[in-house]
């Protein structure tokens, strides 16, 4: 579904991925961890097609598709979706219609008919009772003045609404409180089909234990340094990540 | 294509009304004196008393100056190159009945969607068309006099109404007001009348479409609404222009006038052609606009959306003489390409226990000079005088500018005056986040805007607020591919 190769991005002509690789075959889930900084929102922003970030080399192929010549909602019309580490806020537009807004113009793109105002009042219903957003958050603008929580639980709402075939979580359970972080993870969950890819980017093995990944990187210095299985994250979290850093600079 | 392109695209919408209607007319060659409103009055036929008025109105305005312009830059206005008079050959002597009308004109507002044959209408509003200097058609009189409702022209008014012009025309804003109130007094050409008698809810809206059409002409209308004790009317304007080179001047007065109990709600969505995108041409705005609240209980509400102009300097206000009188003012300016915008309210509290609450939404775009200029006064005999204001700015780019003055003055101890302001830009990080939920950046800005001026579009009626809407996305989007 996914094929990233050789990836170069520079921000502010400072070089932040240097040479990244990376293949998520559909219906995989995915989970990448890694030290502040070292690169992980960059590369969930420049799979979603955000200005600034320029890409120095490498390819970036979805579903065959050349990812990098696409502009942003394009790219969320052909199945890219990213719930952001810090959801932004946009005051005086309402969530109800942001959501319809964003739904219909991704059918739209799709060729698909709009949903009506009674089938999508439906459908947000049923998908929010599923995060457990309350009604009265559908109602005020989008996240503005929303807790952390509540802007996470908007994003996985949003996810489920629009289906998208790659789910990219930046720091989901960031902020979560435990009941919250199970419920995101339902919502997730809920979604997962033999279609449908994500990736998920955590600091925490917590994450991982309701949702389970296929596979485990670690991204530091610009690269996936290392793959594995879940009893990589395990490590993870009883060794940090230094001990990985020196076989790798030994290496 | 970097951001600040695209936003420069996004901000570069045509001007969709900028057609010239072709129409015999009768223009007044340029110049102003004594002898122009000589035979500009007795083109109209008009009583003595106001040619009088008109006269002396003149006389003082040779005698005023120019106000210094607070916030705008402004090429200096020769008022010996303008025509004062111009009107539809046809309709010279004022239509009596739409078959009268010229079908030119009546294609002209077709194409601006503004039907004039009543069948067309739109539901239960009814229409005065001011076409250059001269009303061309008022429907549905026909209706609104079986309710007792006064609509006609201004021109009209003086001849049928005389006793009702003389008591209120100027009592609001007397031609001494300022140095364009005072020109329009003395060279006004048409304009709208309403009255509307004692405890009579007006049946329907009623609108008014002013259209600029000939070169080189001045638009001076007059309109005065008059609501009677109990009396109800909600009034709409609306305005276009053809594109030209040249700047036109645009002079209007409104006087609104409600007595004890009475309401008018008036909303206007001016949209006059602002000039091209070097800042060539287009109209410039200079209105009077004022509601003076005479009775107790009285309520006064001022909504606009101002998109068009190449200057816009206007203040609808408020004078809440009646004790417990309310008055409102709701606005939306925007400005691109070259734009400058002026504009706020005056309350002026008088009586015991009045209100107001003013909300502005300056949105600046590409070059666009955004200013609001508001003026709060508790006069000393103000109890309880309660205002609130809340004056909102967005920035779209980064070459625009949005400037708040706020000016208030209280002499009352028992008088509460509360400001908010905000200024915000429309930031990247939004648009990339709408953009990854599948809007395109044309719809993004389109639905950070309206949500930006929903307070004010919620109180707009109906039909309007969806041509106000429509208009808004037609002024910041463009031709983004
Ligand atoms: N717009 C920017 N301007 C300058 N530096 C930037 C910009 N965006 C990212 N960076 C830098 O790029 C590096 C990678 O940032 P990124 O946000 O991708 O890290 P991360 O792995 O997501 O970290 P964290 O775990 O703290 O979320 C950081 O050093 C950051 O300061
Ligand atoms: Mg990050």
């Amino acid at each position: 579904m996914l094929s990233i190769k050789n990836l170069h991005v520079e921000v502010d002509g400072k070089e932040i991925l240097r040479g990244l690789d990376l293949e998520i075959g559909t219906g995989e889930v995915h989970a990448i961890m890694g030290p502040n900084g070292s690169g992980k929102s960059t590369l969930s922003y420049v799979l979603a097609g955000r200005e600034g970030y320029e890409v120095t080399a490498g390819e970036v192929l979805f579903e065959g598709r050349n990812l990098l010549e696409m502009e942003p909602e394009e790219r969320a019309w052909a199945g890219i979706f990213l719930a952001m580490q810090y959801p932004v806020e946009l005051p005086g537009v309402n969530n109800m219609s942001f959501l319809r807004e964003s739904v219909n113009a991704v059918r739209r793109a799709r060729g698909e008919e709009e949903l009506d105002a009674v089938s999508f009042m439906k459908r947000v219903r049923e998908k929010a009772e599923l995060v457990k957003l309350p009604d009265k958050l559908l109602k005020r603008s989008v996240n503005a003045g929303f807790s952390g929580g509540e802007k996470k639980r908007n994003e996985i709402l949003q996810m489920a609404l629009l289906e998208p075939k790659l789910t990219i979580l930046d720091e989901i359970d960031s902020g979560l409180d435990i009941d919250a972080l199970r419920v995101v993870a339902e919502g997730v969950n809920a979604l997962r089909g033999p279609e449908r890819s994500f990736l998920m980017i955590t600091h925490y093995q917590r994450l991982l234990d309701y949702i389970e990944p296929d596979h485990i990187h670690v991204l530091a210095q610009g690269r996936i340094i290392r793959s594995g299985g879940k009893e990589l994250a395990l490590e993870l979290e009883e060794k940090g990540y230094g001990w990985i850093l020196e076989e790798e600079a030994a290496a | 294509m970097s951001t600040q392109r695209e936003l420069d695209d996004l901000v570069k919408a045509g001007y969709e009304h900028g057609f010239v209607t072709q129409v015999e007319s009768d223009t007044l060659p340029p110049g102003l004196n004594e002898d122009t409103i000589r035979f500009l009055s007795a083109k109209k036929k008009e009583p003595e008393w106001m040619l009088e008025y008109r006269l002396k109105a003149y006389r003082h305005w040779l005698t005023m100056e120019e106000p210094d312009w607070a916030h705008l830059k402004i090429e200096p206005i020769d008022y010996q190159a303008i025509s004062y008079y111009s009107a539809p050959k046809k309709a010279a002597d004022g239509p009596k009945s739409l078959d009268e009308v010229d079908p030119e004109l009546i294609e002209t507002y077709n194409k601006l969607g503004i039907p004039l044959e009543e069948q067309k209408a739109l539901a239960g509003v009814a229409v005065d068309a001011v076409f250059d200097s001269v009303s061309v058609a008022t429907t549905f009189r026909e209706e609104l006099a079986k309710a007792g409702v006064i609509f006609c022209s201004i021109s009209e008014a003086v001849h049928q109404y005389p006793e009702l012009v003389k008591r209120y025309l100027g009592s609001v804003v007397p031609h001494t007001d300022n140095f364009f109130a005072c020109l329009n007094a003395a060279v006004f050409s048409d304009g709208t009348f309403v009255y509307v008698p004692e405890g009579v809810r007006c049946p329907m809206e009623l609108s008014t479409y002013f259209r600029i059409n000939e070169a080189k002409t001045g638009q001076f209308e007059r309109t005065l609404i008059v609501a009677d004790k109990g009396a109800y009317v909600s009034y709409l304007e609306g305005c276009t222009a053809p594109m030209r080179d040249e700047n036109q001047l645009h002079a209007a007065v409104v006087e609104l006038i409600a007595l004890e109990d009475a309401d008018i709600k008036y909303s206007t969505v001016q949209n006059w052609y602002p000039g091209d995108e070097q800042g060539r041409g287009g109209i410039y705005n200079f209105v009077t606009k004022r509601g003076d609240c005479r009775g107790d209980r009285s309520h006064i509400s001022w909504t606009q959306v101002e998109t068009g102009s190449a200057i816009t300097w206007k203040y609808p206000s408020c004078i809440l003489q009646g004790d417990d009188s309310v008055g409102e003012f709701y606005s939306v300016a925007v400005t691109r390409g070259h734009q400058q915008a002026d504009t706020g309210t005056k309350m002026y509290h008088i009586g015991k226990n009045t209100r107001s609450t003013i909300v502005s939404k300056g949105i600046s775009a590409a070059h666009g000079q955004n200013a609001y200029r508001g003026l709060v006064r508790m006069g000393a005999k103000a109890e309880n005088g309660r205002n609130h204001t809340q004056c909102d700015s967005l920035l779209i780019g980064d070459k625009c500018g949005a400037h708040t003055f706020p000016y208030i003055e209280v002499r009352n101890p028992t008088a509460k005056v509360e400001h908010e302001a905000t200024t915000s830009k429309i930031s990247e990080d939004q648009l990339f986040y709408c953009r990854q939920r599948g809007l395109t950046e044309e719809d993004a800005v389109s639905l950070i805007v309206n949500g930006f001026c929903k307070e004010v579009f919620n109180e707009l009626p109906m039909e309007f607020a969806v041509e106000a809407r429509k208009l808004l996305n037609i002024t910041l989007e463009g031709a983004v591919g």
